[in-house]
């Protein structure tokens, strides 16, 4: 498959750095929560340029309103409502990725350095939420597999494991009375998942920098499994040869598996998967649609699952 | 849902002002009016048929609750609500079946196969739907004449089975979320110190000389 190289990013399309977190942390500081809510979402938000993706749906892409105003990200609470309203907060700059574990390059990567090095892409992918909702949003990101190379995995590497920032000060959900995930949040893939050249390492969205709500700097995006597979906001990387340890997994065993992936016939042992509601269609009255296996990706990653028993491996 | 006669028997306890019962029920029906409105009007976040559905029922527990708190106002606190207790069970009744009518309609769009299979299994939707079964005899009994026909002490028997609807809807919210948010903990927790209230009255309570209600 050709894939083209995208344009770099131009110079002139990048707010400073400097301009950009001094106007989030006076924000953050004076003003308070309340006004960064009532500011306009594209102040916070840096252009990026990105190439086109054959991987993209065509399908039409849930509104930026929806998708920047619906999030699950219970460091900042439980609410829908929640991480939008109060994910102001995180400091996403300065940023660091720590690569390690069992690789041949171990590296810390500043994310600023890391999304000027990397070949940016749209990637429009449906998302399916565990909870029987589903979006499509346009992502812009890279393929975790350029990250995965350029570190050099050892042969000993079996999974990667991933964990979001650890900052209680400025998560303000992660100090509940009763705490809903342990924390800090962390997942994991196989490493020939996260080498399928569909898994995502999104830096942005709708053509700008991701939103802190929707996990800024940088978050994984693995469109075939189920949304909270997409751990948000990550700090660090490790390549490791046990299956590693994942957050809702260790909340709730029987209900939520490592794989995670899409699958209608198995259904959460609370509720169906069969169906799922499209966010933004039809408000009211949307009507259901059908769910469907490794949620439409099976073509690039059914085969990575053959001779598994699904029902076993949720 | 009371009784004539204890309202009577009470009117030494702490003087509040009366409003008219259909105060209650104008009041109480401005949320289920104002959600609604909102959401014809596409005004209920990204999720809108998922906020009618969660608002309806939160509502339907909230009354619930309210009408289970009349008891403990008047013993502990002396005052007397008794007279409005039944607008607000019979809130927390059509509420319920507004929430009800949410899922089936705009939830599932009426698909039987679906919805069935929901009752049969998924806890939450069978506890959800006892609940309402349970609240049925009690929204239909709900009337002078109901407790005329039946007697006073089969209706009170009969209008027991509140407290198993207040259970009944507490594991419904419970269940229905990912991991244990505080929300429906909150809500678990207050229907269980209501009803526990109603356990330990009566092993702690001393024989008062003071009367029992007429």
């Amino acid at each position: 498959m050709l894939i083209r190289r995208p344009d770099d990013i131009l110079p002139s399309e990048i707010t400073p750095r400097e301009v950009y977190f001094n106007r989030r942390q006076w924000m953050a500081g004076a003003a308070g929560l309340a006004l960064a809510a009532a500011l306009p979402k594209g102040l916070e938000a840096a252009p990026l340029s990105a190439a086109k993706s054959p991987f993209s749906t065509d399908e039409k892409k849930t509104s930026r309103e929806d998708v920047t105003s619906y999030n699950n990200y219970y460091e900042f609470g439980t609410g829908k409502e929640d991480p939008a309203a109060k994910a102001g907060s995180l400091k996403t700059s300065p940023w660091t990725v720590k690569v390690d574990g069992m690789v041949g390059k171990p590296a810390e990567f500043a994310i600023e350095d890391l999304i000027k090095s990397s070949a940016l892409e749209e990637r429009i992918y449906r998302m399916r939420c565990v909870e029987g909702w589903s979006m499509v949003i346009p992502w812009v990101g890279f393929p975790l597999a350029d990250l995965i190379k350029r570190v050099e995995p050892l042969g000993s590497a079996k999974y990667v494991a991933f964990e979001t920032a650890f900052r209680p000060e400025e998560m303000p959900g992660m100090d509940s009375i009763f705490p809903v995930l342990e924390w800090p949040y962390v997942e994991g893939l196989r490493l020939d998942e996260a080498m399928n050249p569909l898994t995502l390492l999104a830096v942005g969205l709708y053509g700008e920098t991701l939103p802190n709500q929707n996990g800024a700097p940088i978050r994984l995006v693995v469109p075939w499994k189920y949304g909270f597979k997409g751990i948000k906001s990550i700090t660090r990387i490790s390549f490791v040869d046990k299956q590693p340890a994942t957050s809702w997994n260790k909340q709730a065993p029987s209900e939520y598996g490592f794989y995670a992936n899409v699958n209608p016939n198995v259904d959460h042992p609370r509720w169906s998967q069969a169906t799922e509601r499209r966010i933004g269609e039809g408000g009211l009255f949307a009507k259901r649609r059908p769910t469907v296996m490794f949620n439409g990706y099976a073509e690039q990653v059914a085969s990575l699952y053959t001779g598994m028993d699904l029902r076993k491996l949720y | 849902m009371a009784g004539r006669a204890s309202v009577q028997g009470e009117r030494k306890g702490f003087a509040l002002p009366q409003v008219p019962k259909i105060a209650v029920y104008i009041v109480g029906f401005i949320p289920a009016v104002w959600l609604f409105y909102a959401g014809v009007q596409d005004r209920l976040g990204a999720d809108p048929m998922r906020y009618l559905e969660q608002a309806l029922g939160l509502w339907a527990l909230r009354f619930l609750i309210a009408t289970l708190t009349i008891t403990p106002l008047r013993q502990l606190f002396n005052v007397n609500l008794l007279r409005y207790r039944r607008a607000l069970g019979l809130l927390a009744f059509y509420y319920a079946a507004l929430h009800l009518t949410t899922y089936l309609v705009l939830d599932q769009g009426l698909d039987l196969a679906a919805i069935g299979a929901d009752i049969v299994k998924r806890p939450y939707i069978t506890i959800g739907m006892a609940t309402f079964v349970i609240l049925i005899p009690l929204a239909v009994t709900s009337n002078n004449a109901a407790i005329r026909r039946m007697g006073g002490q089969a209706w009170a028997k009969l209008h027991r089975l509140v407290y198993l609807a207040a259970i009944g809807a507490a594991l419904h919210f419970l269940l229905v979320v990912k991991s244990w948010p505080t929300e429906p903990i909150v809500y678990a927790a207050i229907v269980a110190v209501l009803l526990g209230y109603r356990l330990v009255r009566p092993m702690v309570k001393k024989p008062s000389p003071r009367r029992r209600a007429a």
